[in-house]
């Protein structure tokens, strides 16, 4: 997903997107409730089990680990000051687990298996809920934020041009301007393809 | 080939008239508008996929108003836009064409079949699981098209599909188009595309002002220009 997606043929890879999705949520809430450092430890093993199986390499894996370390930067020291060290040795455990068990889905499933499992998820409500049109507008988010990013970079390029500083607001308006344009076009590209039902 | 009628169209964007009482009948299978920028080129061309309904007149194909049957004309009209950016709603390539390709009752073998063909044709096999947005320019004006062939449309509608593209990219899809068994409609200021279809419209001022084979429809939008 979002573009991080890691192409393979794993069984992590084949197996069914709703059922990642199941054991994903079962085994974020698992991870959250553990209380013994053992119960950690075995679910961490579990977790790197199911990279090897994968194959993911270790840069991608990295890649989406790594923003969560500066959270812990700040966290850490903080739950260590108020509640001692093990309570945040924990804390520290609990969140890497989960983070990179998530990771480890967005790494080997791909957006259209995702669309479908909310298909599936959604079927039962049908009749309030029409799941393709929020798989949808879920797949047009994660498409949109690639976008944002390169408008972004070429607001700063054409602002550095012109040798302009300024403000937060003199970088913001551009880019929502120019955000608004592009989404209007993706909408009537995707009325032209007749997607838009 | 189809027949796309223009009956009487005309059209304003609040003040200002963009189309003025157009009369056309297109049934060659290579057309290619041209005329000065404003002209009412991108208007005409979007109001044979519906995207803009006229004030006044109709616009028909094969008989079907385009105004009341929207749905139906889309999946006949393919329309290829100047930026294949915009284009481009799924993360990664292979997805994108295949999308093209929901709702309409395929097995999923069926989509993973023909999507694998269009990639094939338009050489982005290889592309196929990457992240779309990091394809070159010219790649995904390919991706575009291959997403928008891959429902088998019966027309192809391109408003400047290569001006964003360098000159070896714009030849490649002026290639494409060549090949093509579908009926297409290109607007362009690339001229030199035109050379050998099969008429070609020039548009100035909301108005039809010469309508000809290429090398006069050509020569007319040179004096118009000079
Ligand atoms: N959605 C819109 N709202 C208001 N005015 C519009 C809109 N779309 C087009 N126009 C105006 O209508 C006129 C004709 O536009 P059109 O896009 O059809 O020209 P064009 O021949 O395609 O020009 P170009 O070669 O620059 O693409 C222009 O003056 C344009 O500013
Ligand atoms: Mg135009």
């Amino acid at each position: 997903m979002i573009g991080f997606y890691f192409a393979g043929t794993s069984v992590v890879h084949r197996a069914p997107a709703i059922l990642k999705l199941l054991l994903l949520s079962i085994g974020v809430v698992g991870v959250g409730l553990a209380r013994e450092p053992w119960q950690l430890g075995a679910a961490a093993l579990a977790v790197a089990a199911l990279f090897v199986i994968a194959r993911v390499p270790v840069g991608a894996v990295w890649q989406q680990v790594a923003p969560i370390l500066w959270l812990l930067l700040i966290a850490v020291p903080l739950q260590a000051l108020l509640a001692g060290w093990i309570v945040a040795a924990m804390m520290t455990g609990r969140l890497l687990v989960a983070v990179a068990l998530a990771a480890l889905f967005t790494l080997t499933t791909t957006v259209t298996a995702v669309l479908e499992a909310f298909r599936l998820i959604l079927r039962p409500f049908e009749r309030w809920i029409d799941g393709d049109r929020v798989g949808l507008l879920v797949a047009l988010t994660i498409r949109c934020i690639p976008l944002v990013a390169e408008i972004v970079k070429d607001v700063l390029d054409a602002r550095r041009a012109r040798g302009a500083q300024g403000s937060l607001l003199a970088l913001a308006v551009p880019v929502v301007v120019r955000s608004l344009y592009a989404a209007d076009a993706i909408g009537e590209s995707l009325v032209a393809r007749g997607l838009d039902d | 080939m189809s027949r796309i009628v223009f009956d009487g169209v005309s059209h304003s964007f609040g003040e200002r008239r963009v189309l003025a009482d157009v009369d056309l009948v297109l049934s060659e299978r290579r057309i290619g508008i041209i005329g000065a920028n404003g002209s009412g080129k991108s208007t005409l061309a979007r109001m044979i996929n519906g995207l803009v309904a006229p004030d006044t007149g109709r616009v028909t194909v094969d008989d079907a108003d385009v105004a009341r049957k929207a749905k139906e004309i889309r999946r006949k009209v393919g329309f290829i836009f100047t930026n294949p950016d915009n284009q481009i709603v799924m993360p990664t390539v292979q997805e994108d064409v295949a999308f093209s390709l929901r709702r309409r009752g395929l097995a999923p073998a069926e989509i993973a079949l023909r999507t694998a063909a269009a990639l094939e044709r338009f050489g982005l096999a290889a592309h196929a699981e990457h992240p779309a947005h990091r394809l070159s320019g010219g790649q995904k004006q390919l991706l575009a098209l291959a997403a928008v062939l891959v429902g088998e449309p019966q027309i192809i509608v391109a408003d400047e599909p290569t001006t964003l593209l360098d000159a070896r990219n714009a030849r490649e899809i002026a290639g494409l188009f060549r090949e093509m068994t579908q009926q297409v409609i290109v607007v362009t200021h690339q001229l030199e595309l035109l050379e050998d279809f099969d008429r070609v419209i020039v548009i100035d001022e909301g108005r039809v002002v010469a309508d000809d084979a290429p090398s006069v429809a050509l020569d007319a939008y040179r004096g118009l220009l000079a």
